[in-house]
């Protein structure tokens, strides 16, 4: 597949954060069992009048910053999430009209628990490959909800990365991508309903690391690669403990995993999650670096890629946006009674 | 006159989180295995007998006698299906409930089995439905949960005989430790006494590795006519002693916290039954649904005078080279907790005992084994002497 690959990248995270230690308190658990527990000191949380349509914009303002193309030769737009703004009405098409990309344009909104991004970006792959677009933008973005309460709320964090996919000034090939998915009820939100549900011990060894394990080890046999081909790796993190875990388990060292591993200090962003760990992989890789990406989305499924960064990457004003640690480091922290206001906590489900 | 009863065919599945495997298909592994170990024909037996808690509430069925005879592949046979409750001690009841049934010449040959299947439901459900085995107007209904009504008989436990959180967790380490040579246990790994210790607390002085898991899993066991036991094995085990005894169903009510008459008249029972005393035991299987109750259990069986099972536990002598090893398979707390299931299996772990067939684990020369089986907070109590025929 040495065709088509990733031409520029932009990430963003909202600036609000609150501490797992602050949710714990609210709820009357032991900080500490919940922090070191879960694997997560802190999340990002959206203001108000931030939402996956302003976190995807964002994200593709700055992976159009980096990079020079012209917007209207991006042919199609696909942003994945479990948080649109919207039931009925795209987010594709908020955002190809704010980067200048209407209207000849194909777009659609995905929905795969926190792996609607990486089913974009294989979609945008196909498209570029078959020449039906020049470039695709692909974007993975949530603002996901969790029940007051809930384990789920010193996870659930907002954050988004895109990625425009094309053949031409490639900065990183994408060698192979797989999935495997199975139908696998461990986390759903039915329609109408304003908080998830999951099936607690469920999401573990039958859901998270099934399908992870089986697409990893499909890649590398795809691929005839071993963990220590590859200069890093980035796992879906639904908290700062499975990732390091699913990584042992296929034989990466927490060398590898590091640069990608974000969900400690800003929680779980969902659709977000894989694509923001390779966004800030891409902030400091090398020509010639080879990245490992698997996402997962419950329900279930995961995507898997191989990537190989090219000489072009040096080329890429990479600070012409803001990078993942910058992203990260530009925070405000906010209390419970802050964030409850602003996820709209107060109103019974 | 009661005839003598054998044990000559015994199955467990793997206990645990068993996401792909739902409770008939349990049960019929476990039945099968029992029958294959017997080696008779399902067309032998003359009834099935099966222990489970709350079928209803954890995967929403009843009727479970049919149920498990029609998942068998003994629906057309047509024999008698009984499924019998008594919370925790559903499948310790079973077995006896069968071992009757036998003595009496009813029947001559029938199976007995055992199963939960805990983990189809989630958050607070399965601990809410384990409450259902305490007294819902009196405790549950006022928050009381198992682990706290457990807790409170730690902490009066350490108030009356300076029994330590320590003595507590070396009980979770011994089981642990024995659970590791366990091929069908839920923990097959050892845990060292520091990290029970630093275990989240679920209800002081019980920290979460204080306290057994919900679990999946089935046992079974062929029961005959002793007279006719050498005709199917060359190692029947014998039932020489069966007790069952029952208390007031909160714990408020009773005498003294700190002991499980249940427990007491069920041993007593089985005792005299047997004609044996406490120190001709060589092995017993017993229920460590929490620490602090395997110290309950080996005080109340006599295995230790009333208020010195934690020094028990500190000289060791219940651990697999001590002078009565108890809980060899790991226990509840560590082959896991399938509340029905329990019952059985425990049988089922003496019985391989008896027969010399548990490996790392085996005790030497054992004999005499007993199992001890206790429905909730111990307000019914069941307890088997078996012995190598």
């Amino acid at each position: 597949m040495k065709d088509v690959g990733i031409v520029s990248y932009g990430a963003h995270i909202p600036r609000l954060r609150i501490k797992s230690s602050d949710i714990a308190h609210a709820w009357g658990k032991d900080p500490e069992t919940i922090t070191s527990g879960l694997g997560i000191i802190e999340k990002s949380v959206p203001s108000p009048d931030q939402d996956v349509a302003t976190i995807s914009v964002e994200a593709a303002r700055a992976a159009l910053a980096r990079c020079n193309i012209d917007p209207q030769d991006i042919g199609a737009v696909y942003v994945g999430s479990e948080s649109h703004p919207y039931a009925v009405k795209p987010t594709g098409t908020i955002v190809g009209e704010a980067i200048g990309a209407t209207p000849i344009l194909k777009v659609a909104d995905y929905e795969f628990a926190c792996k609607a991004g990486t089913a974009a970006i294989q979609t945008c792959m196909a498209l570029v490959k078959s020449d039906m677009v020049k470039y695709g933008l692909a974007i993975g973005a949530d603002t996901s909800q969790a029940a007051p309460g809930d384990a789920l709320e010193y996870a659930a964090s907002a954050g988004g990365a895109a990625f425009i996919i094309g053949k031409e000034k490639v900065i990183a090939f994408i060698n192979e991508t797989c999935s495997f998915t199975t139908d696998t009820p461990d986390f759903w939100r039915r329609e109408g309903r304003k908080y998830p549900s999951h099936g607690g011990r469920f999401t573990g060894a039958p859901a998270y690391f099934r399908h992870i394990m089986s697409n990893a080890q499909n890649l590398m046999q795809l691929t005839n690669s071993k963990p220590e081909d590859y200069n890093y790796a980035v796992f879906h993190q639904p908290n700062g403990k499975f990732p390091v875990r699913v990584a042992k388990m296929l034989g990466f060292t927490s060398d590898q995993i590091k640069q990608g591993l974000l969900c400690p200090i800003i929680g779980n962003t969902y659709s977000g999650s894989s694509m923001l760990g390779l966004a800030s992989v891409l902030d400091v890789a090398q020509p010639g670096n080879r990245i490992f990406v698997t996402s997962y989305g419950s329900g279930a499924g995961s995507d898997a890629f191989d990537i190989t960064v090219t000489d072009l990457i040096n080329k890429l004003p990479r600070n012409n946006a803001p990078l993942v640690s910058q992203l990260i480091e530009m925070k405000q922290y906010i209390d419970y009674s802050s964030y409850t206001k602003y996820r709209d906590l107060l109103y019974e489900d | 006159m009661m005839r003598d009863v054998a044990i000559i065919g015994v199955g467990v599945t793997k206990f645990g989180e068993l996401w792909d495997k739902s409770f008939r298909n349990l049960i019929a592994e476990a039945g099968s295995k029992a029958l294959f170990d017997s080696g008779i024909s399902g067309k032998e037996l003359d009834a099935l007998y099966v222990g489970s808690m709350s079928t209803g509430r954890f995967i929403g069925q009843e009727h479970i006698g049919a149920l498990v005879a029609d998942w068998s592949g003994f629906a057309h046979m047509h024999i008698p299906a009984i499924r019998v409750e008594s919370a925790c001690a559903s499948g310790g009841l079973a077995v006896r409930q069968g071992y009757l049934s036998v003595a009496s010449g009813m029947n001559d040959v029938i199976v007995v089995g055992g199963v939960e299947k805990m983990t189809d439901v989630v958050g607070d459900e399965a601990n809410d439905t384990l409450a259902t085995g305490l007294d819902q107007e009196w405790e549950t209904f006022f928050g009381a949960t198992f682990p706290g009504i457990y807790a409170m008989i730690a902490t009066r436990h350490m108030y009356d005989f300076g029994t330590t959180r320590e003595q507590l967790a070396k009980v979770a380490v011994k089981n642990h430790a024995n659970g590791a040579l366990n091929p069908f246990a839920q923990f097959k790994r050892a845990i060292p006494l520091e990290k029970i210790l630093s275990s989240p607390m679920t209800a002081y002085p019980l920290g979460m590795l204080d306290c057994s898991p919900v679990s999946d899993g089935a046992a079974a066991i062929v029961l005959c006519a002793a007279d006719k036991a050498k005709n199917y094995t060359d190692k029947p085990v014998k039932i020489i002693g069966s007790g069952q005894a029952s208390d007031t169903l909160s714990l408020h009510g009773r005498r003294d916290i700190c002991t499980f008459d249940s427990t007491v008249y069920a041993g007593k029972n089985a005792y005299k039954q047997a004609k044996l005393q406490p120190k001709d035991i060589d092995v017993a299987e017993v229920h460590d649904c929490f620490t602090i109750a395997e110290i309950l259990a080996i005080e109340d069986l006599g295995f230790v005078n009333k208020g010195e099972g934690g020094k028990a536990i500190d000289e060791k002598i219940t651990t697999l080279d001590g002078k009565i090893p108890v809980n060899t398979s790991g226990g509840l707390k560590a082959k896991g907790h399938p509340v029905g299931a329990t019952g059985v299996a425990q049988i089922a772990e003496i019985v391989m005992q008896l027969r010399g067939e548990t490996g790392e684990r085996q005790v030497k020369d054992a004999k005499v084994g007993l199992a001890h089986n206790v429905g909730a907070a111990g307000a019914s109590c069941v307890v088997h002497i078996l012995e190598a025929m």
